[in-house]
């Protein structure tokens, strides 16, 4: 089976993937990054909206457009990474110390590498409700790829399931795709996301129900309605049911990390339900309890996109030092400085509490728990 | 950007958006490709999924077990709901598989086999 090599191979060209090579790769060391998709960026090329968060990682600049920075920093390193796009890292193996990888959906090779970054991202969350798995329920990240990446019109009438910043943010975006929202439904007693998001997409008339979720699809082969109703605090349907018609149900409830590749590495994995579910642990390197394995953005926690940079950042810096290429004294430390700052805040503060659950001071000991 | 049916080509034309206030999408060429023997209309280089759904289809496979319908999801090649028959490869992520004039796409009924597989493995 053929087979390719490298020092540092990058699973995933998102937020954090590229933010991690490009660091790796100033630091001279020879990187490999793996993209299931078509194109790199991950979710920044289907962000429209001006992002938060602090200058340093581009607050005021709309998500596509920062991935074009990350894209055009890459290029500058064009000697040292390599780029496999339509390649997807099926599986490592732990006695080989290989992983295996497939190019399209024919075409299966090997990959050799000395350290690894896991930045795999997430995937979309479901909640249970009868048809939930007809045509026309879309995981909110699917809509977005279908509108803003493609162009191409999801629906023509929306059921917006979840008002936290994603609810919020695509609810927006379909609107200036031509798409109408009928409704957003949230089962919290408050919006999840910021109130700026939520005013915007009030003002346009959408109606944010409170304490209200989908009850159940309607539809024989494809979606063409959705009854909702008013939940209790146990979350159970109580008020009176009401009927939407729409031909897209959007599932904004949440995400996801996808770690399986640091399970199969057996790196210690902690379930933290503030990080969004089963993540590795990790050191103030972004090492994981296997000496050769780096985690970083979704993928170690469910954050933002910001925050994926540093951490990719900081993955990339501490594998290229790992190797014995010259880093700078005091980065990552610098790098810490900027996590804690776009950590402030509500939101900032759950996040920490997960972190703190999952990082460790070092592994000796920790290794053999 | 030729978003118009041309002259003797299909007469519908393709559900996108045609103006946006941030984005200007930039497509590739357009070319043939056939779903379930119907001649449809796509941009090559696109996933596959895209052009489908552009072109109205909702339905990419049927499951195994309950004969459900199942379709587009994730669109990032992890949830498997998109999974199709492309030029007689069954159980294709198409949200992840780029698009090439001529493709034959099928709806998949089940799990989807491979005959040249099932051909080999009775000869070894």
């Amino acid at each position: 089976m053929k087979q390719v090599s490298t020092e540092i191979l990058v699973i995933g060209g998102g937020a954090a993937g590229l933010s991690a090579a490009a660091e790796a790769a100033s630091a001279g060391a020879k990187v490999l990054i793996v993209e299931s998709d078509l194109r790199l960026g991950g979710q920044l090329i289907k962000q429209t909206h001006k992002f938060f968060g602090s200058k340093d990682e581009f607050a005021g600049t709309r998500g596509f457009k920062i991935a074009d920075i990350l894209l055009n920093e890459i290029d500058a390193f064009k000697d040292s990474v390599s780029v496999l796009q339509n390649t997807t890292v099926t599986g490592f193996y732990i006695e080989d110390d290989t992983f295996t990888a497939m190019r399209g959906e024919e075409e299966v090779f090997q990959i050799k590498t000395q350290k690894t970054i896991v930045a795999t991202g997430a995937q979309e969350r479901l909640i249970p409700f009868p048809n939930n798995d007809l045509p026309g329920v879309y995981g909110a990240g699917a809509v977005q790829t279908l509108m803003n990446v493609y162009g191409v019109l999801p629906g023509k009438r929306v059921l917006m399931v979840g008002a936290g910043n994603i609810g919020l943010i695509v609810s927006y975006q379909l609107m200036q795709a031509g798409v109408e929202v009928a409704a957003v439904v949230e089962a919290a007693p408050r919006v999840g996301g910021y109130w700026v998001h939520a005013a915007k997409i009030r003002r346009m008339g959408v109606p944010i129900l409170l304490r209200h979720s989908i009850k159940k699809a309607l539809g024989e082969d494809i979606i063409t309605g959705a009854v909702i109703s008013e939940l209790n605090e146990k979350f159970e349907h109580v008020g009176p049911e009401r009927e939407i018609a729409c031909d897209l149900i959007c599932i904004a409830v949440g995400l996801s990390p996808t770690t399986e590749l640091l399970s199969q590495a057996g790196c210690k994995m902690m379930y933290v339900p503030q990080l969004c579910g089963n993540v590795a642990q990790r050191d103030r390197t972004m090492r994981t309890s296997h000496p050769d394995f780096y985690t970083a953005g979704d993928a170690s926690g469910i954050e933002e996109a910001s925050a994926a940079m540093v951490e990719g950042r900081i993955a990339g810096l501490s594998a290229a030092a790992a190797l014995g290429y010259p880093t700078e004294h005091g980065k990552i430390d610098e790098y810490w400085g900027r996590l804690e700052s776009l950590r402030m805040g509500e939101a900032g503060a759950r996040i920490c509490q997960g972190i703190e659950c999952v990082l460790v001071k070092g592994w000796e000991g920790a290794a053999h728990e | 950007m030729d978003e118009k049916v041309g002259p003797g080509r299909r007469g519908r034309d393709l559900d996108l958006i045609e103006e946006h206030p941030i984005l200007d999408f930039q497509h590739g060429e357009r070319v043939r490709f056939f779903f379930d023997g119907k001649e449809f209309e796509g941009f090559e280089g696109e996933p596959i999924s895209m052009a489908l759904h552009a072109n109205g289809v909702r339905i990419y496979r049927e499951t195994a077990e309950m004969h459900r319908p199942r379709g587009f999801f994730c669109a990032i090649g992890k949830c498997s709901s998109c999974f199709m028959i492309v030029d007689g490869v069954p159980n294709v992520r198409t949200c992840i598989t780029p698009l090439k004039a001529g493709m034959k796409v099928e709806t998949q009924h089940g799990k989807g086999n491979v005959p040249e597989m099932d051909e080999r493995r009775r000869h070894s």
